[in-house]
């Protein structure tokens, strides 16, 4: 845990990438689940957050 | 004595004409390799990235393609607010994703078993892989179509089946009618067609386990459950992933095979996104909201393929 959280605070590729993987996954979660409308309306912008992390991200050092 | 065989790039050089050689000789390793990339380029830019653009700026909008001459109006966020808010919008979203999980456990669940089958060597091996094999290659739109015809109340085989093995009148239900059998119809289509795909990445994965692994688990008498679990499956997990995020994909923007079996009904029963995304962009002609729409789709996309990259990269590191 700690070295995640020194990954993150240092900008390093890996925990950065893992973030924005949870986020992607959460907001296609979201998107498609049948229990929450507001977990739905909510879904694109947790996405597009992950998509964007995922791109900057993937530019950070190993 | 023979003489020796010409440098092909001096071969190359006395070959061009004076002029071209001329012009080229001023020109940097750099230039030139641009003067190659730049038709890739420019295509990709023409046909990949500026309609992507347009589509991003018309989803502000409420343009409409059938009315060119209207006044289009900037509706800043509207488009995007009312999908994310459109309880019909959201019971596409689930429909989709009743398609999605059903395939994929059913793809995976199968595929795998039939690798894991596969993978034993015995005679007729290279003949069995084939035939199982053979599905995939088909075009989805003549698996549509066969599939139409299988699935017919009066002629098709289905229904013959069932009224065979159950008693249950063949006339008397459809697979591609209403009372809810329809999205199990589609997805029983799929797994038919893509199961395949799904047990050749496992196939490669049960291949890329040295045998040396299991003789060590025998040596140290693992029991056969316990080698599947602790060798194989870990093993495999990469290559399996891969699968179902390559189909996870493949079946969020799944089509055509569902336009032909059902065309998203009956009612809204198999309506995917996909289909209903060209309903409002082509029949009721709401280009704006429909680009928003897919806009959407293309994040959700974009975001599982740059998982999907990653998870490949991890597997190539093997």
């Amino acid at each position: 845990m700690s070295a995640f959280l020194s990954g993150l605070l240092r900008f390093r590729r890996g925990p950065w990438e893992n973030l924005a993987t949870v986020l992607i996954a959460l907001g296609v979660v979201m998107l498609m689940q049948p229990f929450f409308l507001w977990a739905y309306t909510w879904s694109f912008l947790v996405t597009l957050v992950g998509t964007v992390m995922f791109i900057i991200t993937s530019h950070f050092p190993e | 004595m023979t003489n020796p065989l010409p440098n092909p790039i001096e071969a190359a050089a006395r070959a061009t004409p004076a002029p071209v050689a001329r012009r080229l000789r001023g020109l940097s390793d750099r230039a030139i390799a641009w003067i190659f990339v730049a038709p890739t380029i420019f295509l990709l830019l023409a046909i990949n990235i500026f309609p992507l653009i347009w589509t991003v700026r018309l989803s502000f909008t409420n343009f409409a393609a059938n009315r060119p001459n209207r006044e289009v109006e900037w509706v800043g966020l509207r488009n995007y607010e009312r999908i994310l808010t459109d309880e019909g919008t959201w019971a596409n979203m689930q429909t989709t994703a009743h398609f999605l999980v059903w395939t994929i456990v059913l793809q995976v669940v199968i595929g795998f078993t039939l690798a894991w089958l596969i993978n034993r060597k015995f005679k007729g091996n290279d003949l069995v892989t084939t035939l199982i094999v053979l599905p995939m290659m088909l075009s989805p739109a003549v698996v549509g179509n066969f599939w139409t015809f299988l699935y017919q109340p009066q002629i098709g085989l289905i229904n013959y089946i069932v009224e065979l093995v159950t008693g249950i009148p063949a006339s008397s239900f459809s697979m591609l009618g209403p009372g809810g059998l329809a999205p199990w119809s589609i997805i029983i289509v799929d797994t038919w067609m893509w199961t395949p795909f799904v047990m050749l990445i496992c196939l490669a994965g049960l291949r890329s386990i040295p045998d040396y692994i299991y003789e060590a688990a025998e040596v140290d008498r693992a029991s056969k459950w316990r080698q599947f679990w602790t060798i194989t499956v870990p093993m495999v997990l990469p290559f399996l992933m891969l699968a179902v995020l390559f189909r996870g994909i493949e079946n969020f923007k799944m089509f055509d095979m569902v336009t032909l079996l059902t065309g998203g009904g009956p009612g809204n029963e198999t309506l995917l996104t996909s289909i209903d995304l060209k309903r409002e962009a082509f029949e009721k002609w709401r280009t704006g909201y429909s680009s928003a729409y897919a806009i959407i789709l293309f994040v959700t996309v974009f975001g599982l393929a740059s998982i999907y990259v990653k998870a490949l990269n991890k597997v190539k590191e093997r």
